[in-house]
C-alpha cells in the first residue's frame, strides 16, 4: 500500500513564543516535525510493515523544512519527501496549502493519507478535511485506532463523554491522528545516516497543475496577540477560618472553578 | 569543525531525546543503589549508539571519533556512568579494528557493535596501575591454548561483560612481555571479585576479575605476542578522547542546571546570577567547558584525519577532566544546600566527576605522557 502522510514543520513545543508583529520571532526557535504528525508517521510506518508498502511524506514549505522532516520522518521509516515550494504559497490559507497537498498526493497515486489532527502552531485543524474532501475521500477524524487488511478499514475515535466510536469503511481514506493512537519510534542513528540520502522530491505549483491564482488566499491572519501576564498572587489575610472561606469564596466566584 | 553539521546535529537530538527517557528516569534510583542495568546497553546498542567509530562492514556506523566524541557528551549529560559503558564496550572494538585479524574482527565485532553483547578491557591490578607495564598476569601457551592466572583490578563491566579484553604477561618483564587476549565472559575459571564501593559513576559496576587456570584458545590471541602493551596503550590513547568528551557533557549538565537555578533563585530581591560572585563563577565555568570541548573536538579531527593526536588527546583528557571537576564543584556551590542534596543531581554530577581525572590514565600520566612529546619535539634534529 501506498501511504501518503501530510507533514508540518513545527516549533517545538517547549519553544518560548513571542509575536512579533503579525507573526512570531523566530530566533533561536528548534524546529521539529508537528507532534501530531509524528503520530501520523508512526502509524503509517506501521502500517506498511505489516501489509508492505511505502511511506511518502508530504509538506508544503522552504528548503528549512527539510532537515527536521528528514530526521523526524525519513529517519523513521519514510521513503521520501515531497517538498512543494512556491512563492505563491507563502501567504496561502489552509485551503491554498489544500489544494497543493491534494493535487500533490493524487499525482503520487497514494492509496490512503494519513496527518496530524492539528498542527501544535496554527492548530486549525482545516487542511487535511480540505485534503479529503479535495480527493473525494472520507475523512476519519481524531483516530486513536486503527487497523487495516488493506483494502478497509476500521479506525477508533474517542468522542465526548469518553465514548468510543468505531468507523469502517474501504480505503481509499483520509485520517487524522491524535495522542495515544500510537507511540512514535525514536530515530536509529544508522537510519539518521540513510535519511541524509533519501529522496526529496521538490515541487512548484505548475508541476501540479496549479497556479497562484488557484491557492490565493480567501483568508488572511489579521493579528496575534500573547496571552495577558499571569497577574501577580493574592496573599489571604485573617483567621484560618476567614482565610478558608474567603478562598472557596474566590474559587467559586472568581475562578469559577468550583 | 566550530559547530556540528547537520547529520551531528540530527545525531546529537536523537541520542539526546532516546537518552533523556531510557536512562533518565531511574539514573538517580541507580545511583543510590549501585544498579547497573544491562538491558540499557541493549537498547542503546539497537539504536546505533555502541558501535559508532566500527566500521559499516562489522556492523558498526563507521562514523569518527569527532561523531563518537558529540554522542558521548550528549549521553553523559544524562548519566556518565552510562557513557563510560559506551566508551568502555567500544574498547575491544577500537583494538579489534585496528589490532585483530579478519577472522576475530567477524568473529567478535558485530555482537558489540549492536550492543548484544558487552565488551571490557582489562589491564590495571592491585599493584600496576600507573605503570601498567608492571602487570602479574601471566599467560603460558599450551598447544593450541593459553592458559591465563591473576588478578585484574578496577574492571568496568566486571561480572557483566560478555568478553573480556585482557592484558597479561607471556614473556619477561616489562612492556614488551605482554600480550593482549579475547576471553568470553562465560570462560571456564573466570570469575569475579570484589565489587568495589565508589563514590560516584555508582550506576556503573567496577569490579576485580579472577583468572584461574582460564583457557582459551591461540587464537584469541590479539596482535602478536609481545604487543600487548603497545595495544593497550594505542586504545587508551584513543579512550582519552571519550573519557574527556564525558567530562564536557557532565561539566555541561552541571552548568544547565546550576545556570537555570541561578537565573530563577532571588536572594535580596534579585536573582543571584545578578551578584558578580556567581555570574563570574558561572562564567568561569562555562568558559572552561568551551576550552574543553574544542580541545576534544581538536583531538578527535587529528584522529579522524590521520595525524598524530596521542599528546593532544592527553591534553584534553586533562583540561576536560579538571575542567569537569572545577565546574561540577562550583554548580554545587552555586546552588548552595539544594546543590549539596540529592534532590538535584549536581552533587551526582560532582561525585561522578572525580574519578575522571583519575581513570583512562590519571591526570598525572598525561601530564608525562605531554611532556614526552614536547621532549620528541624539542630535541628532534631541526631543519
Amino acid at each position: 500500500m501506498k501511504i501518503g502522510v501530510c507533514a508540518k514543520v513545527t516549533p517545538d513545543t517547549g519553544a518560548q513564543i513571542k509575536v512579533v508583529g503579525n507573526g512570531i520571532d523566530t530566533a533561536g526557535i528548534k524546529w521539529v516535525v508537528n507532534p501530531y504528525d509524528a503520530y501520523a508517521i508512526e502509524e503509517a510506518v506501521k502500517t506498511v510493515e505489516n501489509h508492505g508498502g511505502s511511506v511518502h511524506l508530504f509538506t508544503v514549505g522552504d528548503d528549512s523544512v527539510v532537515a527536521p522532516l528528514r530526521a523526524g520522518g525519513l529517519a523513521v521509516g519514510g521513503e521520501d519527501l515531497t517538498q512543494i515550494s512556491d512563492a505563491a504559497l507563502n501567504d496561502a490559507d489552509s485551503l491554498g496549502v489544500a489544494k497543493a497537498l491534494a493535487a500533490s498526493l493524487k499525482a503520487a497515486g497514494v492509496e490512503a493519507v494519513f496527518a496530524g489532527k492539528e498542527s501544535v502552531d496554527g492548530v486549525s485543524s482545516q487542511v487535511p478535511a480540505m485534503v479529503a474532501e479535495l480527493l473525494g475521500w472520507p475523512l476519519v477524524s481524531i483516530v486513536t485506532g486503527f487497523e487495516t487488511d488493506g483494502s478497509t478499514f476500521k479506525a477508533t475515535r474517542e468522542i465526548g463523554g469518553g465514548v468510543v466510536e468505531v468507523v469502517s469503511g474501504s480505503l481509499p481514506a483520509v485520517f487524522t491522528c491524535d495522542k495515544g493512537l500510537n507511540t512514535p519510534r525514536y530515530a536509529k542513528l544508522p537510519q539518521i545516516m540513510k535519511a541524509k540520502r533519501k529522496k526529496v522530491i521538490k515541487q512548484d505549483l505548475a508541476a501540479i497543475g496549479l497556479s497562484a491564482a488557484d491557492v490565493a488566499p480567501k483568508a488572511t491572519e489579521s493579528n496575534f496577540s500573547e496571552p495577558a501576564a499571569r497577574p501577580a498572587g493574592r496573599m489571604l489575610s485573617g483567621s484560618v477560618q476567614e482565610q478558608a472561606k474567603e478562598l472557596v469564596h474566590l474559587l467559586r466566584n472568581e475562578a469559577k472553578v468550583l | 569543525m566550530f559547530e556540528p553539521n547537520e547529520m551531528q546535529r540530527d545525531l546529537i537530538d536523537a541520542v539526546s531525546v532516546f537518552v533523556k527517557d531510557l536512562i533518565g528516569p531511574t539514573a538517580e534510583h541507580d545511583d543510590a543503589e549501585e544498579r547497573f542495568r544491562k538491558e540499557y546497553i541493549h537498547q542503546m546498542g539497537e539504536q546505533g549508539l555502541c558501535g559508532i567509530a566500527t566500521p559499516e562492514e562489522y556492523g558498526g556506523l563507521g562514523l569518527g571519533y569527532l561523531d563518537y566524541a558529540m554522542v558521548l557528551e550528549e549521553i553523559a549529560k544524562v548519566s556518565a556512568s552510562y557513557a563510560v559503558s559506551v566508551a568502555v564496550t567500544g574498547l575491544p572494538q577500537v583494538i579489534l579494528n585496528q589490532w585483530g585479524n579478519e577472522d576475530q574482527k567477524q568473529q567478535w565485532l558485530p555482537a558489540l557493535a549492536a550492543g548484544e553483547h558487552l565488551g571490557a578491557f582489562c589491564l590495571s591490578e592491585a599493584g600496576s596501575g600507573s605503570d601498567a607495564a608492571s602487570l602479574k598476569a601471566t599467560a603460558v601457551r599450551e598447544g593450541d591454548e593459553y592458559v591465563l592466572n591473576g588478578s585484574k583490578y578496577w574492571v568496568t563491566h566486571g561480572g557483566y561483560a560478555d568478553v573480556y579484553m585482557i592484558m597479561a604477561r607471556t614473556g619477561g618483564p616489562g612492556p614488551r612481555g605482554i600480550s593482549c587476549f579475547l576471553v568470553p565472559g562465560d570462560a571456564e575459571g573466570l570469575s569475579t571479585g570484589r565489587k568495589e564501593q565508589k563514590m560516584g559513576m555508582r550506576a556503573s559496576p567496577t569490579t576485580e576479575i579472577v583468572l584461574d587456570n582460564v583457557r582459551i584458545p591461540a587464537a584469541n590471541l590479539v596482535g602478536n605476542e609481545g604487543d600487548g602493551f603497545k595495544v593497550a596503550m594505542t586504545a587508551l590513547d584513543s579512550g582519552r578522547i571519550t573519557i574527556a568528551s564525558i567530562a564536557v557533557g557532565t561539566a555541561q549538565a552541571a552548568l544547565d542546571v546550576s545556570g537555570g537555578y541561578a537565573c530563577e533563585r532571588k536572594q535580596f530581591g534579585k536573582p543571584i546570577i545578578d551578584f558578580q560572585g556567581v555570574g563570574f563563577m558561572l562564567a568561569d565555568m562555562a568558559t572552561a567547558i568551551e576550552t574543553s570541548r574544542m580541545l576534544v573536538h581538536k583531538a578527535a579531527w587529528l584522529k579522524d584525519n590521520g595525524r598524530d593526536f596521542s599528546g593532544t588527546a592527553a591534553m584534553a583528557k586533562v583540561v576536560a577532566t579538571d575542567a569537569a571537576m572545577k565546574v561540577t564543584t562550583d554548580a554545587v556551590q552555586v546552588m548552595g544546600g539544594y546543590g549539596y542534596c540529592k534532590d538535584h543531581p549536581v552533587e551526582r554530577f560532582m561525585r561522578d566527576a572525580k574519578i575522571m581525572q583519575i581513570f583512562e590514565g590519571t591526570n598525572q600520566v598525561q601530564r608525562i605522557v605531554i611532556s614526552r612529546h614536547l621532549k620528541k619535539a624539542y630535541t628532534a634534529p631541526q631543519g
